[in-house]
């Protein structure tokens, strides 16, 4: 007898590819934002999924810091380029030209940066929406987002006035200047990312794969050893064999030391790892409430 | 060899309870004894711990992620919670229990499979389980689990566990909960949580954990009624393949039944029929699809068919009014007023609607309907009467959880309102147009 029941990739899938439809009907101006990473990757299967033949309606929109592995910029290009879609970039440096960004004293990240350039990109084209490849298991406060997070007309997220999401029934209505992020990938997990992009077969930048790599010893992790941030004297500074597990800014990305050279080793690896993946992010360990504090300025 | 290289599926649940039964205590402790945490995490219970709790670990630090929850010690909102075992992935929904916050327990409860009621041993049945339970049963969660925490502090005493369960047992028949399995539990200290606990050798049930891995879902969906509203209408303006070029496919997410190539299918509202020419998917066309699977759907003849729409089987037509019955929980601070006109999303289409009437309101401790009622307020539970703008195409919530529900949202501020479950049609739609290709 045949079965009629979906497995779990299948009923994430047809959930996401629910909300991407939802999206390019009830918005008049939506975008995908896509950063090359693996999140994001996946957000453009599922929009193939959701609109093939068509085109997809909606630009793909990218904020760089940059402060980004070379590979993942190749990649982003290319991507956006086979699936016929038009790429729009914003980037942190043009904003601080523009003085719209400000850089804090010391501060070397540029993850707050992103915050205005995310916000000038938004004004600019008047996008109503913006899809992102955000994860609810990837941090405490996403945990609690909705699908439909609404924003208002400054980008700020009010964790304690979200409209209620029952059964598959969205509201997306706005006002105007106020702002959608909608997020088809909340309930994935690191393990279902990587299960699908082998099940899709979808290319990812080679430096989520083992590869060889200078780190220095920073803040109790390994991070790519570059020009934007020279290692001190007191540096531990080290060649190794070393894999990126999530992708952020180059300078606060933790390298882990891995020989996952496939999706499958990199599966077998996520089934084993002890560290959960945004643990390799500097950025979130300022406080327990760094991610809370992000979201409500107008974060991702 | 990959950790997991089986198709494995997915069963979502919600706990519910009040702040002192040891709900986040519980989804801990599953996090952590099906080794779902991870180091860092562990690490940041531990840096909290010397912070706020004198050295102990806190499990229900896990999940109350928001620091003005934390402060408060509280829960304030739905979080989703993510852990998988080789046998089945698992999503959480945790809402808190206080009264005041019924409207988070019906979103975390509208998407679950499954209801994990927490009872403390030593009050037994207080207002709050049987508050739960109701809303379990009104939202239609096929199984329910009555959790007895606290097991330890009253010496593992099957007496007592029996006492509670006949508690249950009083009002249990009169709501529509097929499948309840009660587990005597210590979720601080891990007994019948994942494996047996030898402190209750007179239990013979499974652990929590290993019903959660077993209880059969498969059925939880309507596969009956076959069902798609119309979501997309997928028209590709310049083609590549020019094949393509007269391409028209209807997107949607079928929300019940099974539909196959062949099929004779009627378009509601307008009642045109025509037959499926094609699945259409990106991984090829498919002989059949099933709820909730998302496809594209081609038709022999070229229909004027657009977002709202709904695609039925010709032979099960569902019911079609703009006079509706309905019971729905309030969720807004502003009540609910007879008269007063608010926007209604149902499936995909979104039409103006008036609250005509409030019929009563449903005593959430007690089941007993209370008439004479002039407003609902946030967190009540009604049954009201409405007209809409334009005719819905509809099922009984009981039978179809996604053709038989809707949001109420009012106009200007926005705000989703209330959440809404229609009662079983009295009208069935009544196509015009028997047959469009004669």
């Amino acid at each position: 007898m045949k079965s009629y029941h979906l497995d779990h990739l299948d009923y994430l899938e047809t959930e996401a590819i629910h909300i991407m439809r939802e999206v390019a009907s009830e918005f008049e101006r939506p975008a995908i934002l896509f950063s090359g990473g693996k999140d994001s990757i996946c957000l453009l299967r599922l929009a193939e999924k959701a609109f093939r033949p068509s085109d997809i309606p909606m630009p793909f929109l990218n904020v760089a810091t940059g402060h980004e592995f070379p590979e993942l910029l190749e990649f982003r290009d290319r991507r956006a380029k086979e699936l016929n879609a038009k790429l729009i970039v914003r980037t942190v440096d043009e904003a601080l030209e523009k003085g719209t960004a400000v850089q804090a004293p010391g501060q070397i990240s540029r993850n707050q940066l992103q915050i205005p350039v995310l916000l000038g990109a938004i004004e600019e084209f008047r996008f109503d929406c913006c899809i992102g490849g955000a994860r609810r298991d990837e941090e405490k406060a996403r945990a609690k987002e909705r699908f439909f997070s609404f924003r208002d007309s400054f980008g700020q997220w009010d964790p304690k006035n979200q409209r209620p999401e029952i059964w598959n029934l969205y509201n997306g209505r706005l006002n105007p200047g106020e702002n959608m992020r909608v997020f088809p990938l909340s309930n994935w997990t690191e393990m279902d990312v990587w299960e699908y992009i082998k099940r899709e077969k979808l290319e990812v930048p080679s430096i989520y794969f083992s590869h060889k790599r200078r780190c220095v010893r920073r803040g109790g992790q390994w991070v790519p050893d570059t020009d934007l941030m020279q290692a001190k004297a007191n540096e531990e500074v080290k060649e190794m064999i070393v894999r990126v597990r999530t992708i952020g800014d180059i300078i606060s990305t933790g390298c882990v030391e891995s020989p996952a050279a496939n999706c499958d080793d990199i599966i077998a690896e996520i089934a084993a790892a002890r560290v959960t993946e945004r643990g390799s992010r500097a950025d979130d360990r300022v406080s327990e409430a760094a991610m809370e504090d992000r979201k409500k300025a107008g974060y991702f | 060899m990959p950790a997991i290289s089986h198709p494995i599926d997915l069963l979502r649940f919600n706990t519910c309870g009040s702040v002192d039964d040891g709900k986040s205590t519980l989804i801990g402790r599953l996090l952590y004894d099906s080794k779902s945490l991870m180091e860092d995490q562990i690490e940041a219970l531990e840096r909290s711990a010397d912070i706020t709790g004198g050295g102990q670990i806190n499990l229900a630090n896990l999940t109350d992620g928001l620091r003005a929850e934390r402060e408060q010690g509280i829960t304030i909102d739905v979080a989703y919670r993510y852990f998988a075992t080789p046998h089945r992935k698992f999503i959480i929904a945790d809402t808190p229990g206080h009264v005041q916050y019924t409207r988070n327990m019906v979103t975390g409860a509208s998407t679950a499979n499954l209801s994990i009621i927490l009872v403390d041993a030593r009050q037994g049945v207080i207002e709050q389980s049987r508050r739960h339970s109701i809303i379990a049963s009104l939202l239609r969660i096929p199984h329910l689990v009555v959790a007895i925490n606290k097991m330890d502090l009253v010496d593992w005493s099957e007496e007592r566990f029996l006492e509670i369960k006949e508690q249950f047992d009083e009002f249990l028949p009169r709501l529509d909960i097929k499948d309840v399995q009660f587990i005597p539990v210590s979720a601080l200290n891990g007994d019948n949580i994942v494996s047996h606990s030898t402190n209750t050798p007179w239990y013979n049930g499974p652990t929590l954990l290993g019903h959660l891995e077993t209880v059969h879902i498969a059925s939880d969906w309507n596969l009956s009624n076959f069902r798609m509203p119309v979501q997309w209408v997928n028209r590709p303006n310049n083609p590549t393949d020019h094949t393509l070029h007269d391409f028209r496919g209807l997107s949607g997410q079928i929300s019940g039944g099974i539909v196959k190539v062949g099929q004779k299918v009627t378009v509601l509202p307008s009642g045109f029929s025509s037959t499926v020419k094609q699945i259409w998917t990106l991984d090829g066309p498919l002989e059949e699809a099933f709820s909730p699977q998302s496809v594209t759907l081609v038709l022999e003849h070229d229909l004027d068919i657009s977002r709202g729409d709904v695609i039925v089987d010709s032979e099960d037509l569902p019911g079609a009014s703009s006079e509706l019955h309905a019971k729905i929980c309030w969720m807004n601070p502003r009540p609910l007023t007879p008269g007063k006109q608010y926007l209604l999303k149902h499936t995909t289409q979104t039409v103006k609607a008036a609250v005509t009437s409030i019929d009563h309101r449903i005593n959430i401790s007690t089941l007993d309907k209370e008439d004479g009622i002039a407003e609902l307020a946030m967190n009540d539970l009604g049954e009201i009467r409405l007209r809409t703008a334009k005719p819905l195409i509809y099922d009984g919530y009981a039978s179809n959880r996604l053709t038989g529900s809707f949001i109420l949202i009012e106009p200007g501020t926005n705000a989703t309102v209330a959440a809404g479950m229609l009662l079983p049609p009295t009208e069935i739609a009544r196509p015009e147009y028997k047959d469009f290709a004669i």
